[in-house]
């Protein structure tokens, strides 16, 4: 969860050294949130899914991934077509004590962003890891 | 083995609601379970008890309905993406203060809970998106 300690010797030509393996709590349900935040109301309804389940008691996980980790650039509010964004609902994630949350270093790194800049502090982590998180939660649904 | 089908995709706009639908007839046919198809994001137009395709294209509303009353397969429409998209029962919309409505039983309307039950109570859940 600690954003510092997954950058710490943070080199741009081993990704996999930028890495921490995810917390060791699994969960029931993952959503994978692959899509960016504008242009389809995919990822805002995966996140609306996550909520839902967080609402019922679910244990909820959430991975970012490719276009999706946009969302966690700031200033992914309200735009100009009067979609209402994102980033009211990262800001409910706590409230729904959903706090195991994961960005794909390499999915970072094409995107030329920094876990420092995002608006949540993430979990960056590793393809291996991802795969981990993947085997380790009952449920996992993709956006 | 038990199943439930998760269908993001729109009809007759991409692959995802006739795969969706042939993945279904097939699960059944080899003797496994499925218990619900839930109809999300785009995939709530699959629910449009007015959908009139022409004769020669397979018709999806007919499809699933016929999934319901051959094999007692649920199919939920999440509320709040049908709503925000003009797919409503008669119930809402008495509610919504509208004339007609655009979903009929077999079809429901009903939360996201019943989705997350959905994923959890099977031994599969199957995404088929756009």
């Amino acid at each position: 969860m600690n954003v510092n300690k997954a950058n710490e010797g943070m080199n741009d030509s081993n990704i996999a050294h930028t890495s921490i393996t995810p917390p060791s709590a699994t969960g029931e349900l993952l959503v994978i949130l692959g899509h960016a935040p504008h242009g389809s109301s995919l990822l805002r309804e995966g996140l609306d899914m996550a909520l839902v389940a967080a609402a019922f008691g679910r244990r909820v996980s959430l991975l970012f991934m490719g276009q999706g980790c946009w969302a966690l650039q700031p200033g992914q509010g309200e735009g100009a077509l009067g979609q209402k964004g994102t980033q009211s609902t990262l800001e409910m994630l706590e409230m729904y004590d959903i706090d195991n949350i994961m960005v794909e270093a390499e999915s970072l790194e094409r995107l030329g962003l920094e876990s420092s800049d995002l608006v949540l502090s993430v979990s960056v982590v590793d393809a291996a890891s991802v795969q981990q998180a993947i085997a380790s939660h009952t449920l996992v649904m993709n956006f | 083995m038990r199943y439930g089908i998760l269908l993001l995709g729109a009809p007759y706009s991409n692959q995802a609601a006739h795969s969706a639908l042939r993945f279904a007839r097939t699960i059944i046919a080899r003797g496994h379970q499925l218990d619900s198809v839930f109809f999300y994001h785009e995939g709530v137009h699959n629910a449009a008890r007015l959908a009139a395709p022409p004769q020669d294209e397979p018709h999806l509303v007919d499809g699933w309905a016929e999934l319901q009353r051959e094999h007692g397969v649920k199919l939920d429409v999440c509320i709040a993406a049908a709503l925000r998209r003009g797919l409503m029962d008669e119930e809402q919309a008495g509610r919504h203060g509208k004339e007609g409505h655009s979903v009929e039983r077999p079809f429901e309307l009903t939360g996201l809970g019943q989705l997350v039950d959905l994923g959890l109570r099977c031994d599969r859940l199957v995404t088929f998106a756009p």
